[in-house]
Parts: structure tokens; C-alpha cells; sequence
């Protein structure tokens, strides 16, 4: 027999295994080389964790104790997965439209992302998962005694309790390490599909091992192996027909509503076409993975000792024919179907708790400390590291509450009577869920009384008995509560009689239907859930929008700025880059249109759900406003006139669009008509100056004949540094000439970038007013083939830039250097005030300033950096919502010469072209 | 101004389409009566063997896999995405001429 040890090591090198194929699989789809990752076999195969531990070991035990019922289980899931056309299509495409990342986001978002509901359907889910969680740590530990022998159980491991426990710890370190080391935009795992879908094949594999060992091995062949079947313990078929029916009706609405399925169903969907295959492949996979249960079962009454736990047939048979080998292959299949079990439903219980309880909460609070805190840059932590450790906590949480229930019901019942009572929890989801998607008079009332009654009930009625007298006391087990006779867990109402699986699921789920239906057709939904549920039901009718934002009130930056903290800089520049694009706007900031709000409300949701992204939103907005248009959308029921609506909105889109850019031209035009009258005459006094002092000394020369050497000498010395300003003023004026007229030709060399910057700071801080200058020297250690000396010039003026304006007590500059998709990007941050939104867009036009009293110069130095970048292939941008004025340089690690006859691309602000003021 | 009304009739194409779906939602409950036909087998008080109810059981699950893989290659992935409710056409182009 095997060793502790030897088991041991097996488990680790197999989660290590896993492990280096989510880490590969992670790392081919950052790279854009992971199209097979999301193929509909993937799809199908990370179904499977349907199949937990409860399939692999339970399944046996279940078939040996009851017969052909087990099949029940894996009957109505089959019925769900052919019958996809009816459900299945509709809620992948609610799920994908509307960014939906868990069942309770899912309920939540169709009632007026209420956030009561969410938390409600949180915690029972939470609640119905534990006894789920109980049978996976139950049945990896009875696989360790089984094998390696009750006796050989060695510290740390010493008894059945300390082998859960530390299966326990390992489940949660793997998730931990699994599930949550990034957080992702959309809450999809790439890694932890393709590791589950290895999980289904090993596990797959191992049971048609086994059943093919019993049956061809064993028995002898199929004909045999039937004539055991009729001969064996298990007799005749004779099903209840009541549990029949409710069992694989409670296994079908398991299928959809457990958060672990509803994760992979759903929120994993990478393509809604993987369903058509899934339709018919995944029930392929589990009969399958049925097929052989009751050949194991009835062999393993056969030939296995008499007491022996049914539930390790799977395991034992092998063991007591001495196939060591096939036995840990079996053990293998059994540990793999726990873990990945519980990898998947932790993952998808985290976020809920940490979307729906962790960040409304925190947000509360921060709500009560400071008023629109979210909306203040630099305002406490980062929001996503809140989030990964609130995941992380709740993985831990959950797998402690597992075993909180291993230990309380004894750790002794069968496998699937544990299963059985998570289902019957989770199926209280179906009522709302089902009404969400197909009723349009659904209310978040009556979803919260239906849910509420049905969670009462299933407490009372199934998982308190569970644990036999050790909660409930013997006499309300007898007697009812109170003494009431009618209140009895098992026969509420004095119907006794029924089996108690079958009473708890019809009066959970009957009280459950009836209280939703009763209190929704008697309340009045609130617009908003009138919204999503017309966005919910209709989803293949219309996927537009949900509800209005009253735009023009928020603050584009403000909402970056909040935005940057969940979904990370990157993510969230590009994404402020693309509105800004599609609304045919420049930079970063896009007007804040409803349907501009409305992506960025819908971006955030698949971070942290629908009802939070609404209320962090709400937060920076001011207060969600649901417009006449919206209402007239929900009055309006007919068919016909919403896609005649839909038509004329797009043609309204586009011209929107287009005056957008109309106005957004004209602005610009009008200001650079401002500009030249003020450059005219700036640049009249700037020659001026010198000129009339040239003439008046020259003047005083000529005329006065009788001067002294010395008085001499220093009227010609003004004259002749009063050349020289004119003499500097007009090459610079040349320099911008030159480069707008792309005639300069580059001086391409090969250079670190972190020189260039030594150099420009060394040069711009020799004789300016003190700052100080934050920089990472390593980051910056990139090389470069570009004209450098341009590039220190484009520095110096930024660094100066900072010097000149930069109005806080304490000047202080951040040079943070990045390299994204082969292009540096330079970004110099201060901690001033930063440049006013309005005139962001004008800085870099030519004779623009910012504040006409503190310029020393005519407002030329950002117009020619502009020319320098846009020569070297690059760009130069303001970066909005950095909590300070910040410039965001790009330029490619290597440049192109593109010769000294082609122009760059010009902006409208060359409409007139004038000539220019030297650089201050 | 209403939009002019959706034509009665489908052109042969669509009309197979709609078929296939209809046969697509009509195969669970078709498995749902099959599935509950074993509940009958005891009904004449002789319990029918373990053996002939799991090979009717499988022999059920075969076909409804087999017509779920059937129904899937017929139906069209391009007019999968129904933007209408199934009784009108899908576009101008499946209107008869």
C-alpha cells in the first residue's frame, strides 16, 4: 500500500502540473496567441466541474444505496443543455451584454441593481455552497485513509479531522495563488478554464478506467456484467416517482443557478456559438460519466467486504484486486474532481462577496468619512488591492466554513445526501432568475420575499436537521417548533409522510414561486428595474442602453480618475482614449454623453458588478437620473416603434457625431483667430523693444558728438545686446519654421533613455527656481535610436514647464517611464494645479499660455515640441487626471526617418501660419 | 409614420430555420416524457430488472444527443442571432418576392 508520503507528492506534482498550465495558458493569451483557448471543446470541458467528487466517488455509493436514482442527478442538466434554445441562449447573452459576473450580479442587475438582492443571494449562496464545499474535503480525505490505511495516518495528519483541515489549508492556497493573482477587466480566468478542462479529461478517463476494468476485466463482458446487474443486491427497478421528479428538477435548477456553473456557464463564455456544441457534447460527457456507476457499484456489493462505505468503491475495488496502479489513477480522478470543484466555486463565491459586500461596504463608509472621496485623486488606497485581498479572504473564509461543516455533521453521511443540500439552497435562485429573464413584471420585492421564504425554509427544513440533534433539538425534530406539531422540520403543515428531500423542495420552492409571484404582481417596480427588466427580457430584441446618465453635469477627469483605480492606468487611458475617438475627439477626454456613461458604467460592472459600478458612478455623477427618453422606451411597448426609434437614433448618433466635430473645429478656429490678434501684437512689442532702443542709442551716438569712451562703449554694448535678443528671437522663429515645414533632418543615433533624461534635467534645473525630481533610473534604462538631442529639447521644456508653472509650496516632479507595445511612453507629472480643462486642448497650439502674468516667453515651447515628437514618429499629450499637470510623451524605441520633404501630420491650428517667437 | 407591416409568409429557407428551432425547443420536453416513462414500468405491479431500465434510460440519452447534434448543424449560425421575436422575419432579404 501506498504511503501518506507517496500520496502526498502525487498531489502536489499534480496541482504543480495544473498549475504550469494555467501559468502557459495565461501567458499564450497575454500574447495574443491563445485563440485555442477559447474553443467550444474548452467550453464543453470546463462544463465538467458540474461533475465534483460527488460524481466521481458519490455517484457509486448513491447507486449502490438507491439504484438507478443517481441517474437523476446528471438527467436534468442534460435536459437544460439540450433544451439551450430555451434558457441557456437568452442568459449567456444577458450575461455578456450586460457584464455580468456572478449569479447575485445577475439578480441584482435585473431588479434595479439592487443591492439588497445581491447581498441576499450572496449569503445563501455562500450558506448552500458550505455543505458542497463539506463533501469535496470529505471525500478527498476518506480517499487518503482509504488508501494509504486508517493506521498509517501519521502527524500531521493524524486523524480524519487533521487530514481535512490540511486539505482545507492546500485547497486554499491553491486558489489563492490560482484564482486571484491578477484582477481581471472581465472577470474571465483563461488559466483556470484550460486547468479545469485538463481536470475533466483526467477525471473523465479515470472512472471509464475503472468501469472498464469492471466490466471487461471483472465481469467478463457487457452481457455478463447485465445478468450480474439483474442478479445483485439492487434487485428491481422500482423509483420513487416523487423523488425522481423532484430530484432531477432540483438538479436541473442546480445546473444553472450554482455560482460555480454560473460562473463557467456564463461569466466564462468567451463566444455564445461554444453553447451549440456544449448543447449536445456536454451531455455526452455526463453519460459518460454515468455509464459505468452501477456496474462499479453492483461488482463493489459483490466482492467488497460487507460494511464496507460504498461511496469508496471506486477506490477500493482496484485496491482489493491489487491494481495499485489503477487505483491511483482513481485517486488521481478523485482529487482532481474535488479540487477543481472547489477552485471554480470559491473563485465565483470570492467575488461575490467581494463585488457585492466588501465594496458597497467600503464605499459606505468612505461615503459617511468624506463626501465624493472617489472623485479626489490621490484619495486613499488602491481599490483593487482592497478587492484582491477582500477575494482572497473570502476564498479563505469559505473553505474554513467547509470545514466548520465537516466537523459539525460528523463527516460520517453519504456523499450525495451532503450534495443534495446545496442543490436544493441554490435552486431558490431559479424562481427570481427565471422570472427576471422571461416576465417583465417581476419586482425586486417580490424576488427578495420569494428568495427570503425559500432560504427560511430550506434552513429549517433541510440543513439544521442535517446535522442531526447537534443544533436542533430532538424535540423540535419531533414535536415542531414551539411544540407545534405543524411546525415539524420534516412535515411542515402535518404532511408527513414524504421523503424529507422531496418535502423541503416543495415547500421551499412553492412557498419560494408563490411569495415572488404574489408580492411582485402586487408591488409597483421603480423606473430603473422597469428598464432592466425590458433590457433583460428583450435582450434579442434590443441590447442598448439601460438608463441615462444626465450627462454634462459629471466631470470626465473625475470619473478617470476613479476609473484608473479599478480598472488599472492602462486599461482605463485606453478605454477614456477610444471614447474620446469614437466621439471624434482628441485625447483623453470624451464628453459625458448617456451612451459614453453608459460604457463606462458597463466597463466598471465587469469589475465589480452592476450595483456597485451604478453606485460608484452615481457617487461621481452626482445622482442617476433616468430620462423621458428611457420612460418613453419602457411605455412604449411596441416592437415596430423602438426599431423605428433605433433607426432614427443612429442617424442621431451621427450627427451628433458630426456637429460634435463641427464645434469642436470651430472652437479651435475661433481661438487661433484670438491667438493671432494677440500674437500680432505681442510679437509687434516683443521686435519693438529692442528696436526702438537700437534706434534711440544709435540716435544719441550719431547726434552727440562730445561724448565720453565710457558712455560710448555702453551705448553700443545696449545696442549690440539688443541685436543679439533680436538675432535669438528670429532663429527660433526659423527653428519652428523648419520643423513645421518638415525640411529638418534628423540626427538618428542610438542612446539610453535615462542619459537623455540626466541631460535634460541637469540642463533645465542649472539656473530655474529649485524642484524637486522624482525618477526611477531603472525604469528609464531602455535604448533608444531616435534624434536624442531633439528629444533632451522636448525634456528641457517639459522640466521648465514644471519650474514655470508649478504653483504648489513643495514643487515637485515625477518622470515615470513605461514601455507599452514598442513604444516608450515618458509621462511628467507635477503636483500643481495642472492646466484648466478648457484649455488642455490648447496648450500645445502655438502663442498659447496658460497664465498671461507668469510667462516669461510668447507661448511657443509647447507648439515645437509638438513638431519635434510628431518628426520623431511620436506624440506628446496632456494627461488628464493625474492630480497635477501632467505630459505624457510617446515615441517608438526606434525611429523611421521619413525624410526632410514629407510634412507630419498637421492639426487644424496650421491653418494659419504665422511666424513664431523663440522658445522662452 | 409606422413602418410598413412584416409580410405574412417566409421565403423556404427561413421557413426550415424556424422548424429547427421549434424542433430545438421542443427536444427537452420531448426527453422530459421519455425520462418519466420508467416510472411506469413498475406501474403493472411486476418491477421491470435494473438492466432493461438502464439500457431505455441510455438508449434515451443517446438519441436526444444525437438529435442535439443534428439540430446544431441545421441550424444557421447567421440567423442564430434572431433580432426579432421568432414570428416575423429576420430581414427584407427572407421576404418572398
Amino acid at each position: 500500500m501506498a504511503t501518506m508520503n507517496i500520496l502526498v507528492a502525487v498531489c502536489l506534482a499534480y496541482v504543480a502540473l495544473l498549475f504550469g498550465v494555467a501559468f502557459l495558458a495565461e501567458r499564450a493569451a497575454r500574447n495574443g496567441r491563445g485563440g485555442w483557448l477559447s474553443s467550444p471543446v474548452v467550453y464543453t470541458l470546463s462544463l465538467s466541474i458540474y461533475c465534483t467528487a460527488w460524481t466521481f466517488y458519490g455517484a457509486v455509493g448513491y447507486a449502490a444505496r438507491s439504484g438507478l436514482e443517481y441517474l437523476t442527478i446528471y438527467l436534468g442538466p442534460t435536459l437544460v443543455m439540450v433544451g439551450w434554445w430555451w434558457g441557456l441562449r437568452k442568459l449567456v447573452r444577458i450575461g455578456r451584454t450586460q457584464r455580468i459576473t456572478s449569479v447575485a450580479d445577475l439578480i441584482s442587475s435585473r431588479y434595479g441593481k439592487s443591492g439588497a438582492l445581491a447581498v441576499v443571494v450572496t449569503l445563501l449562496a455562500i450558506l448552500g455552497s458550505t455543505p458542497y464545499i463539506a463533501l469535496q474535503l470529505q471525500s478527498v480525505t476518506l480517499s487518503f485513509a482509504a488508501f494509504a490505511g486508517e493506521d498509517s495516518l501519521t502527524p500531521p495528519f493524524g486523524d480524519r479531522n487533521a487530514t481535512a483541515f490540511w486539505v482545507a489549508v492546500g485547497l486554499a492556497l491553491f486558489t489563492i495563488l490560482f484564482g486571484t493573482r491578477n484582477l481581471d477587466v472581465n472577470e474571465r480566468h483563461p488559466g483556470v478554464v484550460i486547468a479545469i478542462a485538463l481536470e475533466a479529461v483526467v477525471k473523465l478517463c479515470a472512472l471509464l478506467a475503472v468501469g472498464v476494468f469492471v466490466v471487461w476485466g471483472l465481469a467478463g463482458g457487457v452481457p455478463q456484467m447485465l445478468a450480474r446487474i439483474d442478479a445483485s443486491a439492487l434487485t428491481a427497478f422500482q423509483p420513487d416517482g416523487g423523488r425522481w421528479v423532484a430530484l432531477t428538477f432540483v438538479s436541473a435548477a442546480a445546473f444553472l443557478t450554482l455560482p460555480r456553473m454560473f460562473q463557467v456557464l456564463v461569466v466564462e463564455n468567451a463566444d455564445e456559438r461554444h453553447l451549440r456544441t456544449a448543447s449536445w457534447a456536454f451531455p455526452a460527457y455526463l453519460m459518460a460519466m454515468s455509464l459505468f456507476v452501477v456496474p462499479i457499484a453492483v461488482t463493489g456489493l459483490e466482492l467488497m467486504p460487507a460494511g464496507s462505505n460504498p461511496d469508496l468503491f471506486v477506490l477500493t475495488l482496484p485496491l482489493s484486486q491489487g491494481r495499485e496502479g489503477l487505483a491511483m489513477l482513481s485517486f488521481i480522478g478523485g482529487f482532481s474532481s474535488a479540487t477543481s470543484m472547489v477552485i471554480v466555486a470559491s473563485i465565483a463565491l470570492s467575488t461575490m462577496v467581494s463585488n457585492h459586500i466588501v465594496v458597497p461596504l467600503w464605499l459606505w463608509l468612505r461615503g459617511d468619512q468624506e463626501q465624493g472621496a472617489l472623485g479626489a485623486p490621490g484619495a486613499g488606497g488602491d481599490l483593487r488591492q482592497l478587492v484582491l485581498l477582500a477575494r482572497r479572504l473570502s476564498i479563505a473564509g469559505v473553505l474554513a466554513l467547509g470545514y466548520l461543516y465537516f466537523r459539525l455533521s460528523g463527516g460520517g453521511a453519504a456523499l450525495a445526501a451532503i450534495g443534495l443540500i446545496s442543490f436544493v439552497a441554490v435552486a431558490q435562485f431559479l424562481p427570481a432568475l427565471l422570472g427576471g429573464i422571461f416576465w417583465r413584471g417581476a419586482t425586486r420585492t417580490g424576488a427578495l420575499t420569494g428568495l427570503c421564504a425559500g432560504f427560511v425554509i430550506w434552513l429549517y427544513c433541510l440543513l439544521l436537521p442535517s446535522f442531526g440533534a447537534g443544533i436542533l433539538p430532538q424535540a423540535v425534530l419531533e414535536n415542531g417548533l414551539f411544540g407545534l406539531t405543524w411546525l415539524r422540520p420534516e412535515a411542515l403543515f402535518g404532511i408527513a409522510g414524504l421523503d424529507p428531500l422531496v418535502h423541503a423542495i416543495l415547500w421551499s420552492l412553492g412557498l419560494n414561486t408563490l411569495g415572488f409571484v404574489i408580492v411582485s404582481l402586487a408591488s409597483f417596480p421603480t423606473p430603473l428595474e422597469r428598464l432592466q427588466g425590458a433590457q433583460f427580457v428583450n435582450v434579442f430584441q434590443h441590447s442598448q442602453t439601460a438608463q441615462g446618465w444626465s450627462g454634462g453635469l459629471a466631470q470626465t477627469e473625475d470619473l478617470m480618475v476613479m476609473a484608473q483605480r479599478i480598472l488599472g492606468p492602462a486599461s482605463a487611458q485606453d478605454f477614456f482614449q477610444a471614447e474620446a475617438a469614437r466621439q471624434g475627439l482628441k485625447g483623453y477626454l470624451p464628453e459625458p454623453t448617456p451612451e459614453f456613461l453608459q460604457r463606462l458604467e458597463r466597463e466598471l460592472a465587469g469589475s465589480m458588478g452592476a450595483a456597485t459600478a451604478h453606485t460608484m458612478v452615481a457617487q461621481s455623477m452626482g445622482r442617476a437620473m433616468v430620462s423621458v427618453d428611457d420612460l418613453m422606451r419602457v411605455a412604449d411597448e411596441t416592437q415596430q416603434m423602438i426599431e423605428y426609434q433605433g433607426q432614427l437614433e443612429v442617424k442621431s448618433t451621427e450627427l451628433a457625431r458630426t456637429a460634435r466635430q463641427l464645434r469642436a473645429a470651430n472652437e479651435s478656429l475661433t481661438q487661433i483667430s484670438v491667438q493671432k490678434d494677440a500674437f500680432l501684437s505681442q510679437i509687434s512689442h516683443e521686435l519693438r523693444t529692442p528696436m526702438t532702443s537700437i534706434r534711440a542709442f544709435s540716435e544719441i551716438l550719431r547726434d552727440s558728438g562730445g561724448m565720453d569712451e565710457a558712455a560710448r562703449q555702453k551705448y553700443a554694448g545696449i545696442i549690440h545686446s539688443e541685436a543679439i535678443r533680436l538675432t535669438r528671437l528670429l532663429d527660433d522663429l526659423l527653428d519652428l519654421s523648419v520643423l513645421e515645414n518638415g525640411q529638418v533632418s534628423l540626427n538618428l543615433r542610438e542612446g539610453r533613455l535615462s542619459d537623455v533624461i540626466d541631460q535634460a534635467i541637469a540642463a533645465a534645473t542649472a539656473a530655474g527656481t529649485p524642484l524637486a525630481i522624482r525618477r526611477n533610473p531603472l525604469a528609464a534604462a531602455i535604448t533608444l535610436c531616435t534624434d536624442l538631442d531633439r528629444l533632451v529639447q522636448v525634456f528641457i521644456n517639459l522640466i521648465a514647464n514644471a519650474q514655470k508653472y508649478c504653483d504648489a509650496p513643495r514643487p515637485e516632479l515625477t518622470i515615470a517611464v513605461s514601455v507599452r507595445r514598442g513604444r516608450a511612453i515618458i509621462d511628467f507629472v507635477d503636483n500643481g494645479k495642472g492646466v484648466p480643462r478648457a484649455q488642455q486642448e490648447m496648450i500645445f497650439q502655438k502663442f498659447a499660455r496658460v497664465s498671461d502674468m507668469k510667462a516669461g516667453g510668447a507661448g511657443l515651447g509647447l507648439a515645437i515640441c509638438r513638431e519635434i515628437m510628431a518628426r520623431l514618429g511620436g506624440t506628446i499629450a496632456y494627461l488628464p487626471g493625474q492630480g497635477g499637470g501632467a505630459f505624457r510623451v510617446t515615441l517608438p524605441l526606434r525611429a523611421a526617418d521619413t525624410g526632410p520633404d514629407r510634412r507630419p501630420d498637421r492639426g487644424p491650428d496650421h491653418a494659419v501660419d504665422l511666424p513664431a517667437e523663440p522658445l522662452v | 409614420m409606422r413602418p410598413p407591416a412584416p409580410p405574412l409568409f417566409l421565403e423556404r429557407r427561413s421557413y426550415r430555420q424556424r422548424r429547427v428551432r421549434d424542433a430545438a425547443r421542443l427536444l427537452p420536453l420531448l426527453g422530459v416524457v421519455l425520462w418519466l416513462m420508467p416510472l411506469m414500468f413498475a406501474a403493472d405491479g411486476d418491477p421491470a430488472p435494473t438492466s432493461r431500465a438502464m439500457i431505455y434510460i441510455f438508449g434515451v440519452w443517446l438519441g436526444l444527443i444525437a438529435a442535439a447534434a443534428a439540430l446544431t448543424l441545421g441550424l444557421d449560425p447567421a440567423t442564430d442571432d434572431s433580432a426579432q421575436p421568432a414570428d416575423t422575419p429576420e430581414t427584407t432579404a427572407d421576404r418572398p418576392d
